[in-house]
């Protein structure tokens, strides 16, 4: 399935901000191409350098993919919302899911060198918040905010 | 975004990640290793040179596919890794697991 996705621009009640969002079913085909999309929002005001790109396109994979695979639980009929911040100093994606949430104190992190060249899974969360500045979740766990600073 | 497998002369399998290594596209790279294994090849180069960008699905694979090529007796090593995945690869440890070169065909000269 491809789609060419492109993210909306909302109102932002605050100036110098910009709001885009973007509805895509759960489709891990679909990633890649969501991942441009946010990219392509938060280019918009003011290129973004390199090391940001990288992050933004990291954090965001990873978000969405956690959302479809772990919230949505990979059902086709359950959608996932990408909400984009965008303003000069940084930059906030939100991704909202169907599921019913999780906790993400419960997760573990990998940091045993052993456990960290045999695991299969259990990288994302870690990664995202050793990238971003900034990472939270609503009470129920299906909503999760990264912000970047921008470099 | 595409994954691309040649063998070199020395009889190297290079498989080439375009664009990204993520959830949508892991299981390519895994077959693409799986078939050349089947097919005999032991000595692997993943080359990560027009790679933009890395998920932990994609690492995931990375670390499956290293286990099969060493339980096979064979050796896979990375080339082509920008500043950025470099940093990726510290930050999760996995720079130890892997024999990473600058280029492709600096890991080839090794093997």
């Amino acid at each position: 399935m491809s789609l060419q996705l492109a993210a909306a621009r909302v109102p932002s009640p605050e100036p110098g901000r910009a709001r885009f969002r973007l509805v895509l079913p759960t489709e891990l085909g679909l990633v890649g191409e969501a991942v441009e999309a946010v990219v392509t929002c938060c280019e918009l005001p003011d290129a973004l350098a390199q090391r940001d790109r990288f992050r933004l396109r990291t954090v965001s994979a990873e978000a969405i993919a956690n959302a479809m695979c772990y919230g949505n639980c990979e059902d086709p009929e359950r959608m996932v919302t990408i909400d984009v911040e965008v303003s000069i100093a940084a930059i906030t994606v939100q991704v909202t899911d169907e599921g019913a949430g999780f906790d993400p104190a419960s997760v573990p992190e990998i940091v045993d060198e052993q456990d960290c060249h045999e695991a299969i899974s259990g990288r994302g969360l870690f990664m995202i918040r050793h990238l971003a500045e900034q990472v939270r979740f609503n009470r129920q766990g299906n909503i999760i905010w990264v912000t970047l600073t921008r470099c | 975004m595409a994954i691309t497998t040649t063998t070199s002369p020395s009889n190297v399998t290079v498989v080439t990640v375009e664009g990204q290594l993520i959830v949508a596209n892991r299981q390519e790279l895994k077959q693409a290793l799986a078939d050349a294994l089947d097919e005999g090849a032991r000595k692997f180069v993943v080359d990560f040179g027009p790679t933009a960008y890395i998920d932990s699905s994609g690492l995931g694979a990375l670390v499956s596919v290293n286990k099969k090529v060493r339980e096979a007796g064979g050796e896979l090593r990375l080339a082509g890794l920008n500043e950025d995945l470099r940093s990726l690869f510290e930050l999760t440890k996995l720079d130890t697991l892997f024999a990473i070169s600058n280029t492709a065909p600096e890991a080839l000269e090794g093997f």
